[in-house]
């Protein structure tokens, strides 16, 4: 098709410069990734039709003299023509392709987490304090023995005889998603190491490959296994504490993944160990599995590979038929089984995909949870759950439809300055972190937010212990599945019921 | 050298005596009765290993493998060379489905057919250059996402044509050498086919006599014929395919 330079698509935002208040520093220029603004000899010029507003540009402007506003001029309000609809018509019509964007669905779905209130203790079963006593957040994902032998030596005390099957020991019930390094920048990768390193958590390389300088950090990684296989070889295996497989992402159930040529560069293509500049395809299905002995077949041959001496997860989205999937996954052997909601962040997805395919995350759960407790085999496998954990809040009451522990990935970018702009697949991130461009990158530095991290996790944490304390619990073991702690709110029967939880009230 | 009977013998205890062995400095294994146990060689390193395979092995024969040699005196089963990363293993029969899923290095060779999906998202990296040479023909899905390396299709076994459908779609790097010549219309439109040149057949050479030697055949046999060399129209096959919301 010919294609005509003009679009009907008008800016989304307006980036307007106080002129009075603005000392031509220039550091709007420098700082913003998307080339908004230029110098036009004795003031700064905006280019309206190229600003996401990712607000990188203001946070950094010494006089705040910017100020980014949504484009007043209106496309008539019409609730079934949506403004998103039309626009979506035109940049199809004008370039014949798929929309694909970054970050998780931006449609108005029901949130579950915010319907589900939590319990808390009065007058009897008392509430205890977590700022004087002991509140254990110290888990561990991995396959539990379904009996203990138990021996004792001679002066009575008990000595385990079972032999324990590997364990990932975390300090507190969070890890980092997995998020590739080309997806996202080696500095932001870099900061999740080392607040996993000082949190006693991990982080997960995605399907990129690890990179030489996270090789020190082994003990706080989880390397994935997907079906483009990069940079996957026996040291790889052997190199984290654990072996992801990735089937699914919330974000896109069923789909592949294309980085495209122009993100491989040297460093990442020395990572991934393919040529520069050629796309990294993952084909859609791993094209050796076809089925639950397949999958099974794949575990074993990571498990025999690492000498049975590292847990094996298999991430999969929440799709319709997630209880019976997962049940399946155990069966096959996983050790840990991670559940992404289709809520959940991509570096890149088709909207149709991310929009409109998956279920929520906080049902795949309480479906699962339930599914494998019935089956008897829910100690054979740690739950991870995911798809948009967005305070601690959601991460309790995840763990209390049944998770072990929750993965964030959107809140970690969103720690380095990420306003969750979506534009992550055009590799133009402002804050250095969904970009591969050196000038960007350099500014995003590992320690300052590795400590943000930290904190956040931290601050998190104590949250948690403030809810498990006013529960009356004193480990988040004891809240675990536990979902005659909650309630449902504004709910109907139907999702009462897929959640296994009452309504207020009852 | 140790000799292991595999007969009635779990996968995981025959491979933890292999990996026990290499461990001790053992270099050559002969394995007797082996009888489809799975995961022969996945994971092991060591460049002067030699496992030698009297039976039937299992799927996913050298997954991971990183140097040794594995010699598989009859025929084997699916998943052959998983992701390996450098090695050699030889077939001296028919391969099953899923060869050299994601190979990145090392050599597969195979004397007789091997079955669906072989080749696919093989990929090479710097001197790392996987190669898969099969004596006779290959079923479908054939080098599907084929993004390095380079694979060998002899024919030697006179059937007329290589009958196999979806023929390397999807392919955006390495090269496919055919010993016949293909009905190129049914094949994916991500590829285009040419006759192999001087250069191309010289560079195949010294792989197509180490094939013979391995086998005991006659280079001669093999190299006698013209090839044809099938290579991707793009590095990129789906570059123009999305547009940013």
């Amino acid at each position: 098709m010919t294609k005509s330079s003009f679009s009907n698509i008008q800016s989304e935002y307006l980036a307007l410069i106080d002129h009075n208040k603005c000392v031509r520093c220039k550091r709007c220029i420098q700082n913003c990734g998307w080339g908004t603004y230029s110098f036009g000899g004795d003031k700064i010029i905006s280019d309206h039709t190229k600003c996401v507003a990712c607000g990188r540009c203001y946070t950094y402007c010494p006089e705040g003299a910017i100020s980014i506003v949504k484009n007043p001029t209106v496309i008539r309000e019409n609730a079934n023509w949506q403004e998103s609809l039309i626009k979506n018509i035109w940049r199809q019509s004008e370039t014949g392709g798929i929309v694909i964007s970054g970050m998780g669905t931006t449609f108005k779905y029901k949130k579950y987490f915010d319907h589900i209130l939590l319990d808390a203790c009065q007058v009897t079963n008392p509430s205890i304090d977590p700022l004087r006593e002991p509140m254990e957040l110290r888990t561990y994902l991995g396959k539990k023995p379904s009996k203990l032998d138990i021996d004792f030596d001679e002066t009575g005390e008990p000595i385990l005889k079972s032999k324990m099957p590997p364990q990932i020991e975390l300090q507190t019930p969070f890890v980092f998603g997995a998020m590739s390094y080309g997806s996202i920048s080696l500095n932001a990768q870099k900061a999740m190491a080392l607040a996993a390193r000082a949190l006693g958590i991990v982080m997960n390389t995605g399907e990129g490959g690890l990179h030489d300088d996270l090789v020190p950090f082994g003990k706080n990684i989880i390397v994935q296994v997907a079906s483009g296989r990069f940079g996957v070889h026996r040291d790889y295996l052997n190199s984290g504490v654990a072996v992801e497989i990735k089937i699914g992402q919330g974000a896109k159930p069923g789909i592949g993944g294309h980085l495209p040529g122009e993100k491989i560069g040297a460093d990442i293509s020395k990572t991934r160990m393919i040529p520069v500049g050629t796309d990294a395809i993952s084909p859609a299905p791993h094209h050796d599995i076809y089925s639950i002995e397949d999958l099974r077949q794949l575990i074993y041959a990571v498990k025999e590979a690492t000498d049975y001496e590292k847990p094996v997860s298999v991430k999969v989205a929440a799709v319709h038929n997630i209880a019976a999937i997962v049940s399946g996954i155990v069966r096959a052997g996983a050790d840990i089984v991670y559940i992404d909601g289709y809520t959940g962040g991509t570096g890149a997805a088709p909207n149709i995909i991310k929009d409109h395919v998956g279920i929520p995350i906080e049902l795949a759960l309480a479906q699962v949870d339930e599914r494998l407790r019935e089956e008897g085999i829910r100690n054979e496998a740690s739950l991870v759950a995911a798809g948009s954990i967005r305070s601690s809040a959601d991460a309790v009451k995840a763990i209390a439809l049944g998770a072990d522990a929750v993965a964030i990935g959107t809140a970690a970018l969103v720690v380095m300055g990420c306003h969750v702009c979506g534009k992550c697949n055009t590799g133009n991130c402002s804050w250095g972190i969904t970009t591969q461009r050196p000038e960007l990158v350099r500014r995003l530095d590992p320690e300052i937010y590795g400590e943000r991290l930290y904190n956040l996790i931290s601050a998190w944490s104590h949250e948690i212990q403030e809810v498990l304390g006013a529960m009356g619990v004193n480990s988040i073991e004891s809240l675990r599945g536990s979902r005659e702690r909650l309630r449902g709110i504004e709910l109907t029967d139907a999702e009462l019921n897929a959640l296994g939880i009452k309504h207020a009230g009852l | 050298m140790i000799t292991i009977d595999a007969a009635g013998m779990h996968y995981k205890e025959l491979n933890r005596l292999i990996r026990e062995g290499i461990k001790k400095g053992i270099k050559k294994f002969f394995l007797e009765n082996v009888n489809g146990q799975y995961y022969i060689g996945d994971g092991i390193k060591g460049d002067d290993v030699v496992i030698n395979i009297n039976g039937i092995p299992g799927n996913d024969l050298g997954a991971f493998m990183d140097g040794p040699t594995l010699i598989a005196n009859n025929n084997a089963q699916d998943n052959i060379g998983n992701t390996m990363n450098a090695g050699k293993i030889l077939i001296k029969g028919d391969a099953g489905d899923v060869v050299g899923y994601g190979m990145r290095g090392g050599k597969i060779y195979i004397l007789g057919n091997a079955g669906y999906r072989v080749g696919i998202h093989m990929k090479g990296y710097n001197e790392q250059l996987p190669i898969i040479i099969i004596g006779g023909k290959v079923g479908s899905f054939f080098a599907e996402y084929m993004a390095g390396g380079i694979i060998v299709l002899l024919g030697l076994n006179d059937s007329d044509e290589f009958d196999s459908e979806y023929f390397a779609s999807g392919m955006h790097g390495g090269a496919i050498y055919l010993r016949k010549k293909i009905d190129f219309s049914k094949y994916s439109k991500d590829v285009e086919l040419y006759e192999a040149d001087e250069n191309d057949m010289n560079f195949l050479k010294k792989y197509l006599i180490d094939y013979a030697d391995s086998f005991n055949i006659s280079s001669e046999e093999i190299t006698g014929k013209p090839f044809y060399k099938i290579v991707p129209s793009s590095a990129r096959p789906y570059a123009h395919l999305y547009t940013s919301a």
